[in-house]
């Protein structure tokens, strides 16, 4: 098995997506894209699957929203009932009004905090990691596709050059 | 070219024949007095067919003290709560009995009044500002809108015309406006320079006006614009959309204030206008999402497609949630403060309107919430349309929650008169919009932003 790749620099976000589509039109396998910004349609263009993170994002909601409750109920019914502005807390229906915003908030809290955590994972980003970048120009003005290669690559170079690469290149294989 | 179709035709007089019908027995069944009055409440709470108040007032009797000490309108009303000797007490307490009955089928009319009008008022807001913000998105539904906003002139002379009927003693919706009762009361009294009959018509029919006056020259415009070789129309129709927002927000909200609050002259809110802006804008909306639907089910708007019911379902959905932060940011503060004289009002609320209070609440947010929160659903026809009719009747419900517990305390209900003036200003409504889309094309195919909205897509 061969991991060689081959990769194809772009100077614009156009001629990038309208490339993805070609190089796909000839059944090429895209490995990775790397852009200075998000490109809009790229994914669609890629034929990546859609996001799940929406349907992570209720369930966040909805352990934030238990969280909040049960903290709530615990704090202000059962452990240390105060009376707040003739509002005794004897039950926690009584007094619910009092306690939405704080159960708002946490529900909101949960679900922000936990789908970019959700988000950095997935992406495999944590504190300290090295750069996956193979070029360092995504970080700045430059769009690299990197495509999967099977001892093809002639037709490769030829295809992309005809996409309009500014550059293409065969990396020397690090993985060993 | 849109043509109306018979069977809508004859549905939307249907409608208006059945609403009538329900609205005339409602007027004729009301009693004329106060022994009639005694009579139908004795009946009621024996015949045992009005569910919710029989519960939690078996008895008038017991209920009367209670009835005082919750009842602001009541008080007012009857100023001699102090020298509450029996006789004179008990008669006090079945005039205003007999007012309440007597108010039931002009409350009915004016919440279903109200509504329609709202939803016109609402859309027109809504499409001043895609005018305004010079949105690319929403082109496409401009004659849709334009046809609904065509039901806010004559929705909004049915709404005078009941006020000025108000004024002019024919019930007593609002009771600011019977010199008896303000001469007992001190403070609707230090309120009589702004609450007087002859200012609040004056206001409405100025507001009205202004309205009426932004929409008349909108249309025209919108249609110039449909054969025009440049966009200086567009242009205009930009600057008096942006003016006519400074003008709606300060209108809308002293409106609220007249039409509204007013009938609860003690109390008050200072977000009430907001709330009621909110109510409307949402039920606005949906209404735009319903014909926007029911037009291209009849193969009407093919350059509708479905982001375009998405991003009208995302409004329904954002608004729903907006309304509710309004609705509860006002029950929170006055519910946490406590003072007596603001907090009646939700008491009679919760006490006497129960289902309804919290039904609505139910129907305006938790349901569009869940149903409308996967973005699949919000371009699923079905799921717009199900989540539109329950988003429409629960701001009915609202209106109605705002509007009944002073006109009508506990004696209230969801009966043939209250039904059937909601079918009757429903039928006008359809007939009104669905005319009005007759008569120019339905894409505004001048609009500068038409190419933009055709190919809209998420």
């Amino acid at each position: 098995m061969s991991n060689q790749v081959i990769h194809a620099l772009y100077d614009d976000d156009d001629t990038l997506l309208s490339a993805v589509k070609e190089v796909r039109a000839e059944k090429h396998h895209i490995e990775e894209i790397y852009t200075p910004f998000p490109v809009h349609g790229l994914d669609k263009a890629m034929g990546l699957a859609e996001t799940r993170i929406a349907i992570m994002a209720f369930i966040y909601g909805c352990i934030g929203f238990s969280v909040a409750i049960t903290m709530i109920n615990f704090i202000m019914i059962s452990d240390w009932p105060q009376n707040i502005g003739g509002k005794p807390s004897f039950t926690f229906l009584e007094n619910l009004p009092a306690f939405v915003p704080v159960i708002f908030e946490m529900t909101v809290f949960f679900a922000a905090h936990l789908m970019v955590i959700t988000f950095y994972l997935r992406s495999r980003l944590w504190p300290f990691k090295e750069a996956e970048n193979p070029n360092p120009l995504t970080t700045d003005d430059k769009f690299l596709m990197e495509v999967a290669m099977h001892g093809n690559e002639e037709e490769l170079t030829a295809l992309l050059q005809k996409t309009g690469a500014i550059e293409i290149t065969v990396p020397e294989n690090t993985e060993e | 070219m849109y043509t109306f179709s018979n069977k809508l035709r004859n549905l939307a007089f249907a409608l208006m024949a059945v609403g009538f019908a329900g609205l005339v027995y409602g007027f004729l069944a009301a009693p004329k007095t106060v022994e009639e009055a005694k009579a139908m409440v004795a009946t009621e709470h024996h015949g045992g067919d009005h569910g919710a108040t029989t519960d939690e007032h078996a008895a008038i009797a017991a209920h009367a003290e209670d009835a005082h000490a919750t009842e602001e309108a009541h008080a007012a009303v009857d100023d001699h709560a102090s020298e509450a000797h029996g006789e004179e007490h008990d008669a006090s307490h079945d005039v205003h009995l007999l007012h309440q009955l007597q108010n039931k089928p002009w409350a009915a009319l004016y919440v279903a009044a109200f509504f329609f009008f709202m939803i016109a008022l609402g859309v027109l807001a809504f499409y001043a500002i895609q005018r305004a913000a010079q949105a690319g998105w929403s082109p496409v539904l401009y004659r849709v809108m334009e046809g609904i906003t065509a039901y806010l002139l004559p929705g909004g002379i049915i709404v005078i015309v009941i006020l000025a009927l108000s004024g002019m003693h024919f019930n007593h919706l609002f009771i600011w406006m019977d010199p008896e009762v303000v001469a007992h009361d001190k403070l609707i009294a230090g309120k009589t320079a702004f609450l007087n009959v002859p200012f609040f018509l004056g206001r409405a029919v100025f507001f009205l006006a202004g309205w009426t006056l932004y929409r008349f020259y909108s249309r025209k415009l919108s249609l110039a614009q449909d054969e025009a070789n440049d966009i200086s129309n567009h242009t205009k129709n930009f600057r008096i959309s942006a003016g006519f927002l400074v003008f709606y927000i300060v209108t809308e909200s002293i409106m609220s204030w007249d039409w509204i609050m007013s009938i609860d002259p003690h109390w008050f809110s200072t977000l009430f206008g907001w709330y009621v802006f909110a109510s409307m804008f949402v039920s606005g909306i949906t209404v735009i999402a319903l014909v926007t639907i029911y037009l291209k089910s009849k193969g009407y708007l093919e350059f509708v497609n479905d982001s375009h019911i998405h991003d009208l379902g995302k409004f329904m959905f954002g608004v729903s949630v907006f309304w509710t932060y309004l609705w509860f940011s006002q029950f929170m503060l006055i519910w946490y403060s406590n003072i007596p004289e603001e907090v009646t009002y939700f008491i009679t609320r919760i006490e006497d309107y129960n289902i309804t209070f919290f039904g609505m609440i139910a129907m305006n947010f938790l349901f569009p919430l869940l149903i409308l929160m996967n973005s699949d659903y919000k371009r699923t026809n079905y799921f717009i349309i199900m989540a539109g009719i329950v988003i429409v009747l629960g701001h009915y419900l609202d209106v109605f929650n705002m509007i009944m517990p002073s006109a009508v305390g506990d004696q209230w209900f969801i009966g043939i008169p209250e039904v059937g003036g909601f079918l009757f200003f429903l039928g006008l409504f359809l007939f009104v919009v669905f005319t009005e889309l007759t008569k120019a094309p339905l894409l505004a195919k001048g609009d500068p932003y038409m190419g933009e909205s055709e190919r809209f897509h998420y």
